[in-house]
């Protein structure tokens, strides 16, 4: 792959966020630094219209905030772990790791493939396990990179 | 046991997988083999048809409609909503074991018998490839699959619409406005015509050929085209809800409803009342001997005989009663205020689109026009133009507000509303009447209203902007008809925007498929 869908720059250990649209803006603003989002207002509105069809919430404490937009350059995962929790609308609680996924609008679907087996791996309480005690960011990508997009 | 899914979701990036890794995971834990569809965005690579076929239950996992569950039909089926799937995949699969092992083993025969009849189109179609399809999604709240019944009903109503409509207008475009008196007879701009026709249920071409040439055929066959237009919407609506034994009732129901004057608002209801009689017959539990003939001729039959009767009588009647109720309102009203009599006749001709209540203001302006009075018709006229221009400018103006069918739909409208035909607003009132037809009465009412205060006159019964050569003060009257068609397209945009928000609050309401969502 050219273009990682995850890098240390898009990951955030210890997010702090009131909410799950302050949390989806943070995780937005580190794939807006890396061009990887041309515009942000324009992204989270995307981004919110996926969750007010229905909260992207899932049991287990996952919050997975996602959308294919216009303002997506590449397939991109950004990560984050939130000790006091975010609510993402799961029935089962506040989410604590929040995945946001971006999908350009028009995606080929060699890079939605990437994304389609990492929504697998998310199912996994392996994978879950494995990110919620990742010592650092570096350690975060090689995890997904060794899980989804192969050795 | 055998198992298939089909996992779906409004974006088809996460959810969609998520499903599918879950309930392949909880298959394999309780021993079953499971093939699943995943319709998300990196493509859906269809189940083959012979592991369909070989399969003992099929799961779908779907907050959006499932694209071609024809496929599926006859198999024993559970639905869920996509993050049940990611939840509690294991409680998914138990369900799909009980489906298949409560298959009643005395109604097995039957089934097996009605299978054949039941999936005859889809695999006559070649595997993989849609039958007929509809954009219900199973397990939403009743407002939701409310507007997707209609929605569906819409969909395969539009092409009628469009092809009629566009032909009718080509027609008056290519053999001048009169065409229409041409073919049925009447008298326009002081020239009677014999009738060509005397119906278009039965009718020779010569004699039309004969009065109105090329033309007139064009007429004629946009008519017809028309005529469907409120049998296929009652048919398709009734489809939607119960699939392939609710076409026959709702065909039928639409027949009705166009036979007694009803309109679309009546086949509207023919369709629901058809749709809803079959769902309840299929619930019935028979005799083992009668089960294999219930689908074929049994419910078919009882439905359409129910479906019918009632139409006839809880809607033809009171259809009737009114119009003529109507018709004396309207002459009693005679001496009125010009712009109000010009507002209410809007109001009229926008309320069901060619319907009864838009028939009896045209009819009243038709006998004005007869008997000298020319402001009536140019009013009239002027506000049955609005409605489709008015869908088709919001349409464009906020795309996102309106589903593509609607946005083919308003691409025809523009013609449609230059000429006079009404009808070319149906698909959106169609498929949400409460915002739309108030939306619309709106505009044609201001419309009705200036058309009449402006003093604007018609010699024409008919034609639209076709026949402007026609009208008196037409910039007025062309400034009558934009005021209505800016206060309609405001009050669409404004109503349907109000929804849009609306699913936020109502959490519990699950997928809030507001729009028909595309490949998600």
């Amino acid at each position: 792959m050219t273009t990682p869908i995850i890098t240390p720059d898009f990951v955030d250990l210890r997010l702090e966020a009131a909410s799950r649209q302050a949390a989806t803006r943070r995780l937005a603003q580190l794939l807006v630094g890396q061009g990887r989002v041309t515009d942000l207002d324009g992204f989270l509105a995307d981004v919110t219209a996926r969750e007010q069809q229905m909260p992207t919430g899932i049991e287990g404490g996952i919050g997975i905030p996602h959308a294919r937009s216009a303002f997506v350059t590449e397939p991109t995962l950004a990560f984050a772990r939130s000790t006091a929790g975010v609510d993402f609308g799961a029935a089962d609680g506040p989410a604590h790791l929040i995945f946001l996924i971006a999908a350009p609008e028009g995606g080929g679907s060699q890079h939605m493939t990437i994304l389609a087996a990492l929504a697998r791996r998310l199912v996994h309480a392996s994978f879950r396990e494995a990110l919620a005690t990742a010592p650092d960011a570096q350690t975060v990508v090689d995890i997904v990179s060794k899980e989804v997009v192969g050795p | 046991m055998k198992l298939v899914a089909v996992t779906s979701c409004p974006t088809g990036i996460a959810h969609t997988y998520m499903a599918a890794e879950s309930i392949e995971q909880a298959a394999k834990a309780a021993g079953h083999s499971i093939t699943v569809e995943t319709q998300g965005a990196a493509g859906a690579e269809p189940i083959p048809a012979d592991v369909i076929a070989a399969a003992d239950a099929v799961i779908f996992a779907a907050d959006v409609e499932v694209r071609d569950h024809e496929r599926f039909a006859g198999k024993p089926l559970v639905t869920a909503p996509v993050k049940r799937a990611i939840n509690d995949g294991p409680a998914l699969i138990a369900e799909a074991v009980q489906a298949a092992e409560n298959r009643p083993a005395a109604s097995a025969a039957a089934v097996a018998a009605a299978e054949p009849a039941a999936t005859q189109p889809a695999s006559a179609a070649g595997p993989g490839q849609a039958g007929l399809t509809t954009k219900v999604d199973q397990g939403a709240g009743l407002g939701t699959r409310l507007r997707q019944w209609l929605m569906t009903g819409v969909s395969y109503m539009i092409p009628f619409v469009a092809a009629g409509g566009i032909l009718i207008a080509i027609s008056f475009i290519i053999g001048g406005p009169q065409v229409a008196t041409k073919v049925f007879g009447g008298t326009f701009h002081g020239h009677t015509y014999p009738a060509a026709v005397t119906g278009i249920e039965s009718f020779t071409i010569a004699p039309v050929l004969h009065a109105a040439g090329i033309a007139g055929v064009l007429f004629l066959i946009g008519k017809v085209a028309f005529f469907m237009l409120v049998p296929v919407l009652a048919g398709f609506i009734a489809f939607a809800m119960a699939d392939r034994m609710g076409l026959v009732p709702g065909f039928v129901a639409g027949l009705v409803a166009t036979a007694t004057g009803a309109g679309f608002l009546g086949g509207l209801i023919g369709g629901l009342l058809a749709g809803a009689i079959v769902m309840a017959l299929k619930r019935l539990k028979v005799p083992r001997a009668f089960a294999g003939i219930m689908p074929v001729v049994v419910i078919p039959l009882v439905s359409t005989a129910v479906t019918g009767v009632i139409m006839f009588v809880a809607v033809g009647r009171p259809v009737a009663a009114a119009t003529t109720g109507l018709t004396n309102w309207l002459h009693g009203l005679s001496g009125t205020n010009a712009a109000v009599l010009g507002l209410l006749l809007g109001a009229m001709m926008a309320f069901d689109l060619g319907g009864p209540v838009n028939k009896v203001a045209y009819t009243f302006a038709l006998a004005s026009l007869a008997s000298g009075d020319t402001t009536i018709m140019a009013a009239v006229m002027a506000a049955g133009m609005t409605p489709p221009i008015a869908c088709a400018l919001a349409s464009v103006v906020r795309k996102q507000l309106f589903s593509p069918a609607e946005r083919t739909a308003g691409e025809a409208a523009w013609l449609l509303g230059l000429s006079f035909i009404t009808e070319g607003a149906i698909p959106f009132a169609a498929g949400d009447p409460l915002r739309v037809i108030p939306s619309l009465m709106a505009g044609s009412a201001v419309t009705g209203a200036l058309s009449m205060a402006f003093g604007a006159t018609s010699l024409a019964p008919h034609g639209g902007i076709w026949v402007i050569g026609l009208i008196g003060k037409p910039g007025l009257w062309t400034a009558a008809i934009a005021a209505g068609i800016g206060v309609s397209a405001a009050c669409l945009i404004a109503l349907k925007s109000l929804r849009h928000t609306a699913p936020a609050t109502s959490a519990v309401s699950l997928p809030g498929t507001t729009r028909v969502p595309v490949g998600a």
